[in-house]
């Protein structure tokens, strides 16, 4: 189909677009009904860029929302819900932290105590993800009800094992796992005239999305993922163990997810897990790759607009209204690029019906009249 | 898996007449024989607290929001619309609730909670019904969304209000509360005497009818009436051939979208009505829900997508909460790993007779780990008694998957006229 792909480009961008206009809209609407101004609201959302500290921010931020993207889009790709992200970060962060401030790691090399820590992290998310692998392929329970399940279960052990009883100590009022000492944590980038630095995270983010968009278009796990999710009888009838994929997706995003509260954990000043640690960050991964279609690319860009909303939202307590909005415009934002995303699916359909249509009447004239 | 359909498909009548014929007395020897068990166990460990009439009504109070959270993911399934979203829903109507609550009193909260929760119904229906977009996805936008906005409202409406806050409305009376004079305090007498299942029952029975809130018995009467009108009436046998078969239902004649936004938007009210149900008698709290949609939801699974199934596992979840708060010597929890214990073996058992070997040494084993765990320690930690719902709820899915079946169509995208 000639001229399609530029078509496909517009049609691909039109959703997220419109879906933002949408949410603008929305919630200016939200904000005169309650009294504001939306100009003022935007306006101060948007001076909140001037600062170096906040787009700084803003960029850590993106790092560990589009880790926690590409763990949920790992999923998806095979129709797989993994909406257990969540747990499986959290307690990935929290026992890699055990591991990393534990007293013997101090005698090790800086590079072989962070790569331990990561791999901790690794091994703790895709076991988790395992649980509900496991389930689904032995019992035929539902990923979703059961990473559901795991999430709270992983709430519970967390605050369970973050007491001085078992792994955490605490000092002060703080109850948090031992302090990572210097050795064990990756080097932060500071710029002039910020508090925040660049986390070197960043980079962690990067190699895992060149990896995922290596292994989508490269390899033949990759195409077995994507068929497997296109569609299940036809990756069986070509050999593809479908039990297989489901335990190794599963695995995988379970993996990546242990990664997600790596940049804060190795890069952060706290440089512990603690109750204080970013919570729900697997429920934004979710929104995320929704948002980028679970591209590689796609998934920077929707990471990077959930980041900078986060990021203006302090601004706007300056002018009186409440944080929230920005979760509003988020909860929007995902809602209506769902349903923007079903209409241009079904324009598509309409569209090449007419391609196919025209191309049918070229062939035979005759028969175009009708 | 196979058996069991095999089974139901071939001979349907005579298994059916035997359950019908036996159910009552069933019912009644097993509930006996259960509180025998308890009785005991409770004598041997001297956890008063396993049963006493204080420890019934805070199960009971911990119960009813997850009963009619459980409720409203049933009514929605069984139209064949998955609603993770009702923890938002319910959110909804903490909010409703509080705003309607402290300034017109706690019915008007409870009416505003069910509009609000009925509210985020009409959205899931709207997304997931007329657009067509997947079920789950809608749900967690709706997670989403819902928390912020309750949030910003609360800041914007409660911080000026007389005793509100930021994060809180100002307090919400009671709506009121039942209980039976002269009765209640004869079975009090007969529960402290202590004696072997007389005392038990007595205590049971005591904490139904001491300080019971209208509302539970509310959720009491909406659960029974679900039940009937989804089993007994066109109307329920429609709804639910909407979540069997949809293209089914469609070619006689029923219009499929019509009965799935009734189903969701009941969905949302029951799950509103979960949230004022946290309101009334106290206030809102931003955070109150505390994951009580999705209990709820682990409820419907643990009983099958029926209710009385349902409300069973919305009592075990709502016992494991309410005895913990309300037991602060632990020792009740800590009994109950016996029960849990002695229920497992009993399954192992029942699986073992019907030829699933793997399944009940599964079982048999947790059983022999509940029962080391016991005599290894004098109290449970509290956060692993908080999680007990979730991985009891796992563990049956593990254990009796091939006794659950959802509804055949649910989370299915149904589009008129498609195949």
């Amino acid at each position: 189909m000639t001229g399609s792909r530029g078509r496909r480009i517009l049609l691909g961008a039109a959703a997220p677009v419109g879906a933002l206009v949408f949410s603008l809209l929305i919630t200016s609407l939200l904000l005169i009904a309650t009294g504001h101004s939306p100009f003022e609201a935007f306006g101060a959302m948007a001076s909140a860029f001037e600062r170096v500290r906040v787009i700084l921010g803003t960029i850590n931020q993106t790092a560990v929302f589009y880790l926690s993207a590409v763990a949920v889009a790992i999923g998806f790709k095979m129709n797989l819900f993994n909406i257990g992200v969540d747990g499986q970060y959290r307690l990935a962060a929290m026992m890699s932290a055990v591991v990393a401030g534990a007293a013997f790691m101090d005698s090790l090399p800086s590079f072989l105590r962070i790569a331990i820590t990561l791999l901790v992290a690794m091994v703790v998310g895709a076991s988790w993800a395992g649980v509900a692998a496991l389930l689904k392929v032995t019992r035929g329970v539902s990923e979703v009800i059961s990473t559901i399940m795991l999430n709270a279960i992983a709430t519970f052990l967390i605050a369970y094992l973050l007491t001085p009883q078992m792994l955490a100590v605490l000092e002060g009022n703080n109850i948090s796992t031992p302090k990572i000492t210097e050795g064990g944590q990756l080097p932060v980038f500071q710029f002039e005239g910020s508090t925040t630095p660049l986390y070197s995270g960043v980079f962690l983010a990067v190699i895992v999305g060149v990896i995922y968009a290596l292994v989508l278009s490269r390899t033949v796990f990759g195409f077995s993922l994507k068929a497997t999710g296109m569609s299940e009888t036809a990756a069986i009838a070509s050999g593809i163990s479908v039990k297989k994929m489901i335990v190794s997706a599963m695995l995988l995003s379970g993996a990546v997810a242990g990664l997600v509260g790596m940049p804060e954990l190795l890069n952060g000043s706290a440089a512990s897990y603690s109750l204080n640690f970013p919570t729900g960050i697997g429920f934004t991964g979710i929104a995320i790759a929704l948002l980028g279609r679970n591209h590689p690319v796609g998934m920077i860009f929707s990471a990077l607009l959930w980041a900078a909303l986060d990021s203006s939202a302090n601004a706007l307590q300056g002018v009186g209204v409440p944080r929230e909005l920005v979760t509003i415009m988020q909860g929007v934002i995902v809602l209506s690029v769902v349903v923007a995303y079903e209409f241009v699916r079904r324009y598509r359909l309409v569209l090449e019906a007419r391609d196919v249509a025209r191309a049918l009447a070229a062939r035979n004239p005759q028969e175009a009249t009708l | 898996m196979g058996m069991g359909t095999e089974s139901e498909v071939a001979v349907p009548l005579p298994r059916y007449r035997l359950q019908s014929n036996l159910r009552p007395v069933m019912w009644l020897a097993i509930a006996a024989a259960g509180i025998a068990v308890v009785s005991l166990v409770r004598i041997w460990t001297g956890a008063d607290n396993l049963d006493s009439s204080g420890a019934i009504q805070a199960a009971i109070t911990a119960a009813v929001p997850i009963a009619l959270a459980g409720l409203s993911g049933l009514w929605s399934e069984r139209a064949g619309v998955v609603n993770i979203g009702i923890e938002g829903m319910m959110i909804l109507g903490t909010f409703g609730a509080g705003y309607a609550g402290y300034q017109w009193g706690p019915w008007a909260g409870v009416f505003f909670g069910v509009v609000c929760g009925l509210l985020g119904g009409l959205l899931h229906a709207l997304v997931t019904v007329t657009v067509g977009v997947d079920h789950i996805i809608s749900g967690v936008a709706i997670n989403i969304l819902a928390p912020g906005l309750a949030l910003y409202l609360s800041r914007l409406v409660f911080t000026d209000a007389p005793g509100g806050g930021q994060r809180q409305s100002p307090p919400v009376a009671d709506v009121g509360r039942i209980t039976l004079p002269l009765i209640s305090d004869w079975l009090g007498e007969i529960e402290a005497k202590g004696w072997f299942f007389v005392s038990d029952l007595a205590g049971i029975v005591r904490g139904f009818c001491t300080n019971l809130s209208l509302l539970s018995v509310l959720a009491a009467v909406l659960i029974a009436l679900s039940g009937w009108v989804l089993w007994r009436t066109r109307l329920g046998l429609r709804l639910r051939s909407v979540g069997e078969a949809p293209y089914a239902a469609e070619s006689l004649g029923v219009n499929v979208y019509w009965y799935k936004y009734i189903a969701v938007m009941i969905s949302g009210g029951l799950a509103g009505l979960a949230g004022a149900f946290l309101v009334v008698g106290l206030k809102f709290q931003d955070g109150q829900t505390g994951g009580r949609g999705f209990i709820g939801l682990a409820a419907m699974i643990f009983g099958n997508w029926r209710p009385g199934g349902m409300a069973m596992g919305a009592g075990l979840f709502g016992y494991t909460d309410g005895v913990q708060q309300y037991d602060s010597s632990g020792s009740a929890m800590h009994a109950f790993l016996i029960l849990v214990a002695i229920t497992l073996i009993v399954v192992a058992i029942l699986q073992y007779r019907a030829g699933h070997p793997v399944v009940a040494a599964v079982a048999a084993v947790i059983a022999a780990l509940c029962l080391w765990w016991f005599s290894a320690t004098d109290e449970l930690p509290q956060q692993l008694v908080k999680a007990a719902p979730y991985a009891i709820t796992l563990l049956v899915m593990a254990l009796a998957s091939q006794n659950l079946r959802m509804p055949k169509a649910d989370g299915l995208i149904y589009r008129k006229g498609g195949s």
